[in-house]
């Protein structure tokens, strides 16, 4: 297995605007170890979630390179870029994003439909991930009849579903209270003692306090990379730059 | 895999019903009206060819004249150009299988006190095969009839019908025609009407020698009014009607150029122009009715659309949990397939209940074929790809962030 999962160096991405390219992310390096839980942070326009949808293999880089799992994604093509997301990450949103006409069964096992497994497997492991997240005696409503908070168990357990390494979270608390998020955040860190590899975006430092590490970006590069009990850390290309 | 996705378009389907049930409609239309049409026009065809066969195939009418009366020409049929011997030597020619020389005219026919005035056939027992005509009681004269110039009657249905009712066999009864007397052998088989509306049921046929000599005369002993022909086939109908042309103008001496004192006919040629008359209609209604199946695949397209810009956001979260562009694809594509064979079942159902009460209320003959069926079934399903394919393609190509950001 790859020591590291996240290998990004000398990213930039544009955007065209009517008034020339636009900067969004300028030279951005970092790498993130297997088993690491890291929480993006910054203000809005900071890039961060532009940064998150390349992780994500749902946008891609202008410049730069970026290897996952030891593949370079940019040489990949689009059906197997297609079977990263579906095998390799886990997508948890803001929004929840779940279909709202499937149960919460169906909508679990969606990703297994993708991965070409029977029915009857899919059913069994999305039963068992519904009743990891304590929705056990859920698994036949539809997300309209539950509450936010569950509704992000719900989409959790879909990003498990498939036993990726690598968990994506793009501000998963936003629409929720803090009692919630802190129950979703306890979620994260048990998942990560399992040895999930996490990746949050967050505003919100309370919420970042949960990760072992916080790496902070401004103006579309990182300006800050210091690991949760205080130290620089070790992954710091900042400080190798030093 | 694709049971799933079955499943999803059957979910996707029912999630708006009234939508889904208005796109169906448009295929539900089309496809009933694609049924009930061909179904009309098939029927009228093989009515159309019922008659055909009725009057015999594959045949010829050589007609007498016309006669030139200083420079005038008369009528076909009135001069006594041909006769019995003509009809003999045509009976010689290769791929000729029947001949019939036919004498006729009209009288008044009496049996006790009921009369009935009618068409009186003198022809040969050939007639009968010739016209694939057969009995419905008794038997049929038969060449020594002809030889002894018997007083012998063949009636028809409707002729039976009026002079002796429903209770009386007529076989074996005497009738009077033209003051002779004549023994019934046997009853026609029911013939029903020509093309244009004639009873060939109206007739009497009585031996060719008879009429010729005891009921209507002659200008010249052994002329006949027309001489009915055969050939073997199709193929051979042009062939046959060269040869009988050449025979029968060497035979009554007329020069190269001059005009014929005869005239032959191909009776298939005219009946073979009905039929196709009425599969051209079939055509036709089947045309118009396509175009109503084009509008119902045009609305399943303008529906999908709407879908997938709905469901934009849906098809962003399913391409970001590993949904690939194909699998997309074919979601969408099975839904507008399913669509639309769904609408063309109904429409299969509705159009043959149609077709049924149509000819239960309107007596026209119907013919649902399993054809029509089936080219409307496979149409209905390639209009639910061609029209499904855009929109799905449209979905597959979507970016995944921004489908994702859809508001």
């Amino acid at each position: 297995m790859q020591k590291s999962v996240i290998e990004v160096s000398g990213l930039f991405k544009e955007y065209q605007t009517a008034a020339g390219p636009f900067p969004v992310l300028k030279d951005v390096n970092l790498r993130i170890d297997n088993g690491d839980y890291v929480a993006i942070m910054g203000p809005s326009g900071s890039g961060k979630s532009t940064f998150m949808n390349i992780l994500g293999c749902l946008d891609k880089p202008t410049k730069g390179k970026y290897i996952l799992d030891g593949h370079a994604v940019a040489t990949m093509e689009e059906n197997a870029v297609a079977g990263v997301r579906n095998k390799t990450i886990g997508f948890v949103f803001q929004g929840f994003n779940l279909l709202a006409r499937s149960s919460l069964l169906d909508n679990v096992a969606l990703p297994l439909v993708y991965s070409r497994i029977e029915k009857t497997e899919r059913h069994a492991r999305a039963k068992v991930l519904l009743e990891k997240v304590g929705l056990g005696n859920h698994i036949n409503s539809r997300p309209n009849q539950i509450s936010g908070g569950q509704q992000q168990r719900v989409a959790i357990a879909r990003a498990l579903v498939n036993n990726p390494r690598l968990i994506l979270a793009d501000e998963p608390t936003g629409n929720l209270d803090s009692v919630t998020s802190e129950e979703i955040m306890t979620l994260f860190g048990q998942l990560n003692k399992e040895g999930i590899t996490i990746v949050l975006v967050t505003h919100e430092t309370d919420i970042a306090e949960h990760a072992k590490r916080q790496v902070r970006f401004l103006d579309g590069e990182i300006v800050q990379d210091t690991l949760t009990n205080g130290n620089i850390s070790t992954n710091n290309v900042l400080s190798e730059a030093i | 895999m694709f049971s799933a996705m079955l499943g999803e378009a059957w979910h996707a389907m029912g999630a708006n019903r009234l939508r889904t049930f208005l796109t169906m409609l448009g295929m539900v239309i089309g496809v009933s009206a694609v049924v009930l049409m061909m179904a009309i026009g098939q029927g009228a065809e093989a009515s159309v060819k019922r008659s055909i066969s009725a009057m015999g195939s594959n045949l010829f009418v050589v007609l007498s004249g016309p006669p030139r009366v200083a420079g005038a020409r008369s009528a076909t049929g009135n001069a006594p150009s041909l006769n019995v011997k003509d009809a003999d030597a045509i009976g010689e020619l290769d791929d000729v299988i029947g001949v019939a020389p036919v004498t006729m005219g009209k009288s008044q026919i009496v049996y006790g006190s009921n009369n009935w005035n009618t068409d009186i056939i003198g022809t040969t027992p050939s007639y009968l095969d010739i016209r694939s005509w057969s009995l419905s009681a008794g038997y049929a004269f038969s060449d020594s009839d002809i030889r002894s110039a018997t007083r012998v009657a063949l009636i028809g249905n409707t002729v039976a019908q009026n002079i002796f009712g429903d209770d009386i066999d007529p076989v074996g009864k005497t009738i009077r025609i033209n003051q002779s007397p004549f023994v019934i052998l046997g009853v026609l088989g029911s013939k029903g009407q020509t093309l244009d509306g004639r009873d060939q049921d109206d007739t009497i046929i009585v031996p060719l020698t008879t009429a010729q000599r005891k009921l209507f005369g002659n200008q010249l002993p052994g002329s006949v009014r027309m001489i009915m022909v055969q050939a073997e086939s199709d193929n051979v109908m042009t062939m046959v009607e060269e040869s009988m042309n050449g025979l029968l103008n060497q035979r009554h001496n007329i020069r190269e150029g001059a005009d014929s004192d005869f005239s032959v006919r191909n009776l298939t040629a005219i009946a073979n122009s009905a039929a196709e008359t009425a599969r051209t209609m079939s055509l036709l209604l089947g045309a118009i009715a396509s175009v109503s199946l084009l509008v119902g695949g045009i609305g399943i397209m303008n529906i999908m659309l709407v879908s997938v810009t709905e469901r934009t956001r849906e098809i962003g979260i399913r391409m970001a949990i590993g949904a690939r562009q194909r699998d997309i694809l074919m979601q969408f594509l099975l839904e507008a397939i399913m669509i639309s064979i769904v609408g063309c079942l109904i429409g299969i159902a509705i159009g043959v209940g149609g077709a049924v009460l149509v000819g239960i209320f309107t007596q026209a003959e119907i013919i649902i074929s399993s054809d029509s069926v089936l080219i409307a079934f496979s149409v209905a399903a390639s209009i639910g790809v061609f029209f499904g394919f855009y929109p799905a393609r449209m979905a597959a190509q979507l970016n995944p962030i921004e489908a994702l950001r859809y508001q």
